[in-house]
């Protein structure tokens, strides 16, 4: 059977809460303050609203329930997508479902985390039980050192080397230059990735994102509606998502991708040279590669002279993280699955944080998630397009 | 050989003991409770041969609930590697940089490591083993292939060791034969006091001379009856003994109805139980302090227990009394030792060569042997120890079934 389109869904209003590094408020408040900014953005008000995805892993311990009473919100759909960097693209696929199925007429998919002193800590020490039971204990270097060894990995394997992942950082720096919600604008060059601190071998400082507290949202709603409303939108026009794929691989040197791409391309009626943006999963630059090669952006294995090829500023001929990513915006938690998706939504909309990729009608968002033991094990990703 | 460690400044204030991660899920404490017996094993599925790890409830490829953890044969390939310059943890903070390694077993499983400094960076054979970490939690290590158990060479695997070289240690009995032995076994394995107690210092017995030639040897008075005595000597000492090693008791042999009166077996429950409770509370709090003292800190307790604290041999019924009390006792020992990473070592021998077992048929432990074991044991950084043949055959049965062994300990005692 084949998959069903996502016909008939619009998507509107990306916002994000400005991030911090550090917030004394909690996810709750992170939470409803982009509620709020979407429907100043929309023009809606909270009871138009009946349908709510939300992603956290600071909300505890509330879920997506608790929730509904926090914010004064009678729902008739409700989802909780608990899928750390997936999340994002996780949610719309949920989202246009309910819409397209007439569960819910307007749902709001947010993500939210907040950033206390020692908030990171704690979410790693308890992150999973297999984190718990056999990573953990092993330096307590959280997702750094799960890193470090995928990394270490393809180095060898495929002969990438540490300025190829320099010239990702450095490109994404320049993005966020003029994105005055990113944390970290301080220029980089590849002398300064090159030449930073040691956090686990191979891994530098600029390879790691910073963890900040913050939050992303955007609607999901009938094209009708948005029209209606006199609403600009994007419509989807693919989306899949993985878990657990390829388990018999030793080390991580794939996601879910590479089994669904073709059907998503398929889906989609265009291919990734059609794409005018990617935004990719940037937690460490070795996974944004990981997309790269396995969405079909080049070929697998060749992925460090696909970058020695192209240039990834927002004015290069392969616009990747136009706003930056998460290595420059900083890591919101779960909001950091979000982050792509909603900076993707502002390009096709003409609204970006910082600068236009120009002519921009179609682009690619994918997600990567929740590292359980030695590999993340969700993957998603969407095609989307300019109404 | 481990380094000598350097003398420490006294100005400096000792720093407090930290462990590592100590949380872990009930299955997973599984690999501990193999580990504290010196062995790496793993979940393997009985319904279709499935290793796996992490541990989980139920086999990953066939859903069996039937997991029994196997003994591994430890080979395997480093697949990756990393050296840690950053920790969130405060243990870990204080010993960075710290080497990890992702190894893929010959059964299978992919397992996270601690990585030996010798381990040749990756593609390379590694051998994986399993010991206890300073939380007293099972963790995985991987070797270089061709390291045969000793992994002094990479002092921050030290910790995972209890090694008595260098070390300052405290023998509670010197005049039984097995404390002879455990005097002799220490001062050749390096130790660099060894402190023999006395209870009775004014009576000569066999074997003293040569105790009191060797050069690391000091005797101490110490009755472990005597609760002023114990805590002047623990004043005295305390704050230097880096390993305890409580080998005292009282050893009679009878049942209930071949006794008259409570009156020996209050005695063995002075020594073998109280004894031990006064030496925790003379020694505990001063050892715990000293749980991260530079390169030679306080790191292990070792109480020489008896099988039969497992299950009571009724031919010596007030004995393995005593003894399950103190067994019971040490649990709640290893428990409060635990934050400052002090092991608490087990020993569990069969009957001992010596006068009290002297009816008793072969084989009997030879006190030199449970000296070596011991020692051993402390190099290994295991918990529990079944020294012997007899030892290791009464934990398989007691493990097996030990309502099974009550009764052919009841029956033992009735033929014999």
């Amino acid at each position: 059977m084949s998959r069903h389109g996502y016909e008939g869904v619009a998507l509107v209003a990306p916002v994000t809460v400005p991030y911090r590094r550090y917030s004394t408020r909690d996810a709750h408040w992170w939470i409803a303050r982009a509620l709020a900014a979407l429907l100043k953005d929309s023009g809606l008000k909270k009871d138009d609203i009946d349908g709510l995805g939300i992603s956290s892993f600071t909300l505890g311990p509330d879920t997506a329930v608790g929730l509904t009473q926090h914010l004064g919100m009678s729902l008739r759909w409700l989802d909780h997508v608990p899928m750390g960097g997936a999340s994002g693209v996780v949610c719309l696929r949920r989202a246009a479902r309910a819409v397209q199925a007439g569960d819910a007429e307007i749902v709001a998919c947010i993500a939210g985390d907040t950033n206390h002193v020692d908030t990171f800590r704690r979410t790693l020490s308890t992150f999973s039980r297999f984190a718990q039971d056999a990573v953990y204990p092993y330096g307590s270097g959280g997702p750094n050192a799960s890193f470090a060894f995928i990394t270490d990995w393809w180095m060898r394997q495929y002969g990438v080397g540490r300025e190829d992942f320099g010239k990702l950082c450095v490109a994404q720096r320049r993005n966020a230059m003029d994105n005055p919600y990113a944390l970290l604008r301080k220029p980089l060059d590849l002398e300064d990735y090159l030449g930073a601190r040691v956090i686990a071998e191979p891994l530098r400082l600029f390879d790691c994102v910073m963890p900040c507290a913050g939050a992303d949202g955007y609607l999901v709603m009938t094209a009708e509606r948005a029209e209606a409303l006199g609403l600009d939108s994007v419509r989807v026009l693919g989306a899949i998502e993985r878990h657990n794929a390829f388990p018999d691989d030793p080390v991580q040197v794939r996601g879910g991708w590479a089994l669904d791409r073709d059907e998503l391309w398929a889906q989609a009626g265009v291919g990734a040279s059609d794409m005018d943006f990617f935004q990719a999963y940037d937690d460490y630059p070795v996974i944004t590669l990981m997309q790269i090669e396995e969405l079909g952006f080049c070929p697998s294995g060749e992925g460090a002279a696909f970058i020695r090829e192209h240039e990834f500023a927002y004015d290069g001929d392969c616009p990747l993280n136009t706003c930056g990513g998460q290595l420059s915006m900083g890591q919101a938690g779960a909001a950091g699955g979000f982050l792509g998706l909603v900076e993707a939504l502002r390009q096709l909309l003409g609204r970006p944080l910082g600068k236009q990729v120009a002519g921009a009608t179609h682009g690619a968002v994918s997600g990567f998630g929740m590292i359980n033991y030695d590999r993340g094990l969700c993957s998603a990703a969407a095609v989307l397009a300019r109404s | 050989m481990r380094a000598r460690p350097r003398l420490k400044n006294p100005i400096l204030r000792t720093r407090q003991p930290l462990t590592p991660p100590m949380p872990r899920s009930r299955t997973a404490l599984g690999l501990t409770a193999q580990a504290a017996e010196g062995r790496f094993s793993l979940q393997r599925c009985e319904s279709c041969g499935q290793v796996q790890y992490p541990p989980a409830d139920s086999c990953r490829a066939c859903l069996s609930e039937e997991l029994l953890w196997t003994p591994m044969s430890g080979r395997g390939e480093l697949l990756a590697h990393t050296t840690l310059h950053h920790s969130n943890d405060p243990f870990y903070r204080e010993r960075l940089p710290w080497r990890l390694g992702l190894t893929r077993l010959a059964e299978g499983p992919v397992v996270v490591a601690h990585l030996h400094r010798d381990c040749p960076p990756p593609p390379a054979a590694a051998r994986v083993t399993a010991k206890l970490d300073k939380a007293g939690r099972g963790v995985l290590v991987a070797l270089p292939a061709d390291e045969l158990g000793d992994m002094s060479t990479d002092p921050r695997h030290g910790e995972f060791s209890c090694d008595p070289e260098h070390r300052k240690v405290l023998v509670t009995d010197g005049k039984s034969r097995v404390g002879q032995a455990l005097v002799r076994e220490l001062a050749a394995a390096g130790a660099a006091v060894v402190w023999v107690g006395q209870a009775e210092p004014w009576k000569k017995y066999a074997g003293q001379d040569a105790i009191e030639k060797l050069d690391q040897a000091t005797v101490v008075p110490l009755d472990l009856t005597d609760e002023r005595g114990v805590k002047r000597i623990g004043a005295e000492i305390g704050g230097r003994v880096d390993i305890l090693i409580n080998n005292a008791e009282l050893h009679r042999t009878q049942g209930i109805a071949g006794s008259a009166g409570a009156e020996l077996a209050r005695r063995e429950m002075e020594v073998n139980y109280l004894g031990l409770l006064r030496l925790a509370q003379a020694f505990g709090p001063a050892m715990r302090a000293r749980g991260a003292d530079g390169g030679a800190s306080a790191t292990a307790w070792v109480n020489v227990l008896s099988v039969y604290a497992l299950s009571n041999y009724p031919p010596q019924g007030t004995y393995s009394a005593s003894k399950a009390a103190a067994l019971s006792l040490s649990q709640c020992l290893r428990a409060e030792m635990q934050d400052a990473g002090i092991r608490v070592v087990n020993v569990f021998p069969g009957p001992i060569d010596e006068e009290w077992n002297q009816t008793l048929p072969p084989p009997k432990l030879a006190p030199e042997r449970l000296a070596r074991d011991i020692v051993q044991g402390l190099r290994d950084g295991v918990e529990d120890l079944f020294p012997g043949d007899v030892a290791k055959e009464w934990l398989e049965r007691w493990k097996d079934n030990p309502k099974v062994l009550e009764r052919e300990l009841a029956l033992e005692s009735h033929t014999a």
